[in-house]
């Protein structure tokens, strides 16, 4: 059972946006990787923009199957060749409004393929709101040691994403 | 937002150092084709919706047309 927790790293974006965040050289020497996103879109045009993600530079090998509620009604079960925060609000969403988001990687250093859990919801303040949930695979055998963030537009500013380590001993 | 060159944002987890740049032409065009790809996907998932939804909708009326009430027809699906 992991029973500590340290952040790596962080960032906030500033006020010009930023179409990708990229965090290299995560070190080796803990057990999973919990990341907490809490983002906006802020070119999108639309309510819901989405945030990709992927590892060590590599955009293919990535399946899911992910499940997608919007204000109550099942909107999407499906699968896709991606890694991704199911919804994340765009420049019609309500004002100010961020998606809040998790990404866990268990043994994200160890020779097999990664599994990745991604839960989180679209904030709206509104009747409208989305959440979601999407269970990835990174079929690769290389131990993750850079991830990458993109979305459909540029992250707004005051959007957030931090990385911590977990360590089960 | 400005219309600019959108911009990258890298953070060393080793030594902290964060760098801020613009995207290179090749990783412009790259995310053009990303978004092209993501955009195709979307519309043929959303077809797929719709085309569920069209289902769904006259199977319920053909229910009702052999009589069910309208809760009989939801207790179908629950």
């Amino acid at each position: 059972m992991a029973n500590t927790m340290v952040l790596i790293a962080s960032n906030t974006v500033g006020s010009g946006g930023s179409a990708s965040i990229d965090f290299s050289s995560i070190p080796s020497t803990y057990t999973d990787l919990l990341i907490k996103v809490s983002g906006r879109d802020g070119t999108y045009a639309g309510d819901t923009s989405t945030a990709y993600f992927k590892f060590n530079n590599d955009a293919t090998n990535q399946t899911h199957r992910r499940l997608v509620d919007n204000s109550g009604t099942v909107i999407t079960v499906g699968t896709g060749t991606s890694l991704a925060l199911t919804n994340m609000n765009g420049t019609t969403s309500t004002s100010n409004t961020f998606a809040n988001y998790e990404i866990y990687i268990p043994n994200y250093t160890s020779s097999n393929y990664k599994s990745v859990l991604v839960d989180g919801t679209m904030e709206n303040n509104s009747s409208s709101i989305y959440f979601g949930f999407l269970a990835g695979l990174w079929s690769n055998t290389a131990a993750i040691n850079r991830i990458t963030f993109t979305c459909d537009g540029v992250f707004a500013q005051y959007s957030t994403i931090y990385i911590y380590g977990i360590k089960n001993s | 937002m400005t219309d600019t060159t959108p911009m990258a944002i890298e953070v060393n987890c080793e030594t902290g150092e964060v760098t801020e740049r613009p995207l290179t032409a090749e990783e412009i065009a790259q995310r053009e084709a990303d978004a092209a790809a993501y955009a195709a996907a979307q519309a043929e998932r959303e077809a797929i919706e719709a085309a569920a939804a069209e289902a769904k909708a006259s199977a319920t009326a053909k229910l009702a047309a052999l009589g069910l009430t309208a809760d009989e027809i939801a207790a179908l699906s629950k």
